[in-house]
Parts: C-alpha cells; structure tokens; sequence
C-alpha cells in the first residue's frame, strides 16, 4: 500500500485480494435474507479460497512445508469440529471457532514480533525503527485483542457447556485487577516498541501474553451463564477487530475490510441483542446479573396457589377443536429434544385445518435466531416461524398457546410490576390466548429466577412433564380421536 | 505517520460503515447464523498465518517462532474451515414450506 512500485505478481495478488473483498461483501448482503443466506454463506467461503490463491501468489516460491501441515492439521480438526456438532451445541461451537480466530491473529503478531526481533539490522534502534510505531501499536492491540478474545471465549463455551460454573463469579476489587491488567499490558507494549534492547523486548512480549490472557478471563468470569450469547456477540467483534489490526501490522488490506466489517457486524448483532434483553451492554459487561435475584427463588416457587394441571389427554382435547394455535418455544424444548415431536404434532394440527405457527422471542434459545436454527432442524417451514413484534397482537385471537420449556419470556410481570428485576422486558404476551398449555418439568423459576404468575392464571394449564414424552402424548391422543 | 498508514485508516473506517450497514437489516431468525459466518471471515486471519510461516520457514533455528506461526496457521484454519462449514450445515436446514403431495 506503499507508494513504491509493485512487482507483477504483487500487482496480481492485490487484483485478487479486491476481488475477494468485493465477493465477501456481497456475499454477507445475501446472507441477509433467509432465501439467499446459503449461497450467500459459500461466497463468503469462495471468497476466502481466492484471498488465499493471492497471498499464494504474493508468497511465491517459500518453504511451504509449515503453511501445509498448519492447514492440513486446521482443516481436520476444524471439519470434523463443524461436521459432528449437534445443533444444540451450535453457541459453545461458534465460541471455539471464535477463540481459535482471536488466538491465531494473536499468534501472528507475536511471530511477527519474534521475526522483527531476528532480523533487526544495526541500523534499526528498535521495533518502531523497523515498521514504524504505529505498526508497533496495532502489533501490541492485536497480542491484546487476540489474547482477550481467546481467553475470554474459553471461558464461554466453559460456562455454556457447564464445565465452569454460569453464576457470576465476583472477585473483590475485580475492576481494579482489570484495570491494571490492562495498564501492564499497554505498558509493556510501549517496551516492546521502543526498546533497542533484544531481550527486555521478549520479556515484554512475554507480559503483554500473560496479563492479556488473564484479563481475557477477568472480563468473562464475572458474566453470568444467561448472558454468554451477548459475551459471545462481542468476542465475535473482537476477533474481526483483531484480524483488522493484524492488517495494520502487516499492512494487508484484505485482513483491514474483512475484519473491520466482522467488528462493525459484531456489534451490531451485539446491541440488538440486549436491546431484547433490555439491558445495556454495559450493565452485561459489568456483570453479576441473577445472583442476588436467585437467593429467594425456591421459596418464592412453593408460594403458586390455584395451579391447574391437566395430561396429555385432556390437552389433546382442547387441541381438536382450535383453529388457532401459537407454539412458544424456549431452550428447554431443545434440551429434551422436543422439536421434531412439536413438528409432529403441529402437522397432525394443520391437517385437521388448524393454523399453527410458531412465537420466536428474540433471546429464546441461546443466541439470537438460536431458536431459528433448532426448529429448521425439525423442518418446520420458516414462514411459520413468526418474530415477537409481529405475532403479540395475534394472541387475543388465538385459541391455544402452548408454551414449552419457556419461563421468564412468558413472564406477564415484564409489562406489570416496576419493582421486578425483568420488568420493562420485552415478552410474549401469551396469557392473551383463550388457553394456555405450560409444559414445564416443575414449577421451579427461570434464569431470572422470579416467579411467574401465568402458571396460575384462570386460563393456563400446567402439563408437568418431560417436553418430548407430553408433546408425543397428545399426538397419540390426537391420532386417537381421528380414528 | 505514512501515507499506507492513513490509506489503511480510510479502509478500516469505510469497511466499518459498510458492515454495519450490511448487517443493520438482517431477520433476527438468520443472527445465528450470521454470527457464525462473520466469525468465519474473521479467520481471513489466515492470510497473516501463511506469511508468518513462510517468514519463520526462513528462520528455521528459532523454534519458537516456527512453532507459533505454524501454529497460528492451525487455528486459522480451524476459524475458516470449521466456521463455513457449521454455517453451512445450519443454513441447509432453512427450508420453505413443503409442497403438500
């Protein structure tokens, strides 16, 4: 990007890498749409193979002997990853896939260091000597970025997959530590820079490593299970940030778009993301949510009077003469592995002329459009598959819902009582329905840990069970009163 | 301050601008899968990797170097290959109604 002149084959290189930014935009315009998203996604791809065909020819005849083994090893690991997930698993998934990108552009700055360091000339005083201080600053946020992400999104998928704890975990004076955390690491990337001398600049290198991987943890820990989605959000930011930063380092345009529009787009999906939650980012970030809220939950759920409880026989029953239905569901559905069963059911519905479509909560699931994806998965048709803003004035008009393995984003408290920690959040208003099935296991609290009055209402029948044995129940009990 | 440097600072402001433009009108049912496959793209890290490795591929006698960089090749990889193709899978799930037969 210099104004010296180019050689053919770097003239080349960069007509291709123009071409693949192009492709990439393209590419994440049509994943915009459900109709195009696909094709879309394998732009997006077929992009990424041309970069690679140009830096190929931008390398040229080099040892290719460590490019080959890392991609052979990369795209094992990386396949099999992508191949065997269940769609379940799909939030702690993409938070792999995500620190793997922040550690690898980490990786590459701190080689690049390293190598900066070998071939220094006498002449170069120091690292801002060689590539600048400005390159020496991007090298240094990119180290931080990369670490942060990488750390940060470990902690993640620990806390999605429950091998750490989801509760908050609140060390005392944790924005101090953070703080100085990060102060250590600035400041040892400004010793890095502009040290002349070889070792002190690795020690530094060193200490920019270990305090950004621990601030990475410091940041997340505190962050409560429920929020990871959002956490996850922003780590997907950061890694596109410090694939940008990567591009400043090593004065790559490509890696400058690419990873400048992933950060734009991270956060993005970011804000939407708790704006459906109706917290601020930063009131995520700061964490800590739902620890004091979950002391007096237990007791708060024996404390449900006028609980009406019906089985599967006696919903089924209602379900022959609806022609109405809306089907909310929440993560517990996709825990007990009830979609293909609602599917089915839904189907048994829609033939008897019934009209069933499906109440999407923007945070129902783990990760926005989570829920999409797990209903996709059971072929329900995305048509039926309806935002909150659209379907909540269906409700009144409606003759059953049927909420299952949903809590707080039912909760009716939301739109009622100021002093509820959830009041103000957006939810679907499902008591509005002529009846409403709760399948639930118990009548324990949500993530918010509040009580929920729906569960008591004159129109709302509990079915206390497993999600896929009740659904399959009233398919049978349907199928039966065919007969 | 180099001229490369400020060109560089026009493509990270305008790319910024385009992707949030870009993104600001997707359905809420596609974020999954977006957020997957902008994590994919982010992986264009990669290109960094191979120049690193082929960099260190000089040095050979700086283990430490070669180790890291192909390294930071590996986990590009895994960003790029891994991310595309769960993208993909999730995204061949998304279908219309079925035609009633």
């Amino acid at each position: 990007m210099g104004s010296e002149v180019l050689e053919f084959k770097d003239v080349a290189s960069h007509l291709i890498y123009l071409v693949s930014v192009v492709v990439f935009m393209l590419g994440i315009m049509r994943m915009s749409r459900v109709k195009t998203a696909r094709w879309g996604n394998q732009m997006a791809a077929g992009a990424m193979f041309l970069a690679c065909i140009g830096q190929a020819i931008e390398l040229g005849m080099v040892n290719w002997t460590f490019i080959i083994v890392g991609v052979v090893v990369g795209g094992l690991v990386g396949g099999l990853a992508a191949s065997r997930v269940e769609m379940t698993e799909m939030p702690e998934m993409v938070a792999l896939f995500n620190g793997s990108g922040g550690i690898a552009s980490s990786l590459v700055a701190i080689a690049s260091y390293m190598l900066l360091v070998e071939t220094r000339t006498p002449q170069q005083a120091n690292v801002a000597d060689q590539i600048t201080a400005f390159n020496g600053v991007a090298l240094g946020l990119t180290i931080l970025v990369g670490a942060i992400t990488f750390t940060g999104s470990i902690v993640a998928w620990g806390k999605l997959s429950g091998r750490l704890s989801g509760n908050p975990t609140l060390l005392p004076g944790r924005h101090l530590i953070n703080g100085a955390l990060f102060l250590a690491a600035f400041g040892a990337t400004g010793v890095m820079i502009f040290t002349p001398d070889p070792q002190q600049g690795l020690m530094a290198l060193v200490v920019i490593c270990v305090t950004t991987c621990l601030l990475g943890i410091g940041l997340v820990i505190p962050i409560g299970g429920g929020d990871m989605p959002v956490v996850i959000s922003l780590l997907n930011s950061y890694s596109g940030m410090a694939a940008a930063l990567a591009g400043f380092t090593i004065n790559s345009p490509v890696l400058i778009v690419s990873g400048s529009m992933v950060g734009a787009a991270g956060l993005i999906l970011t804000q939407i993301m708790c704006k459906a939650m109706n917290r601020s980012l930063m009131n995520v970030l700061i964490g800590g949510f739902g620890q004091s809220d979950g002391a007096g939950s237990n007791e708060d759920a024996r404390l449900y009077t006028n609980v009406k409880r019906a089985d599967a026989e006696e919903a089924a029953m209602i379900l022959e003469d609806a022609r109405t239905v809306i089907v909310v569901p929440g993560y517990g559905m996709a825990v007990a592995q009830a979609q293909h069963a609602v599917r089915e059911m839904a189907d048994l519905l829609g033939d008897r002329g019934c009209q069933v479509r499906y109440a999407i909560h923007p945070v129902a699931g783990r990760m926005p459009g989570h829920m999409n994806v797990l209903l996709a998965e059971a072929d329900v048709p995305y048509e039926a598959q309806v935002e909150m803003e659209r379907i909540n004035k269906d409700f009144k008009n409606t003759d059953v819902a049927i909420v299952i393995g949903a809590n707080d984003v039912v909760n009716p408290v939301a739109n009622t009582d100021t002093t509820s920690p959830i009041y103000g959040m957006p939810v679907l208003n499902v008591e509005e329905a002529g009846t409403v099935f709760v399948i639930k296991r118990s009548l324990s609290p949500g993530y918010a840990g509040i009580r929920n009055p729906l569960f008591e209402a004159e129109n709302t029948l509990m079915l206390f069970g497993d999600g896929k044995a009740m659904v399959e129940g009233m398919s049978t009990a349907l199928k039966e009163a065919d007969d | 301050m180099t001229f490369s440097l400020i060109m560089g600072l026009y493509v990270f402001i305008l790319s910024s601008v385009a992707g949030y433009q870009l993104i600001s009108k997707v359905p809420p049912t596609l974020h999954t899968p977006l957020m997957s496959g902008a994590n994919a793209i982010s992986g264009v890290t990669i290109l960094g990797a191979m120049t690193m490795a082929a960099q260190a591929a000089e040095h050979q006698d700086n283990t430490l170097a070669v180790a890291l960089a192909t390294l930071s090749v590996v986990f590009a990889t895994v960003n790029v290959i891994g991310g595309f193709l769960v993208t993909d899978r999730m995204l061949g799930m998304f279908r219309a109604k079925k035609r009633k037969s």
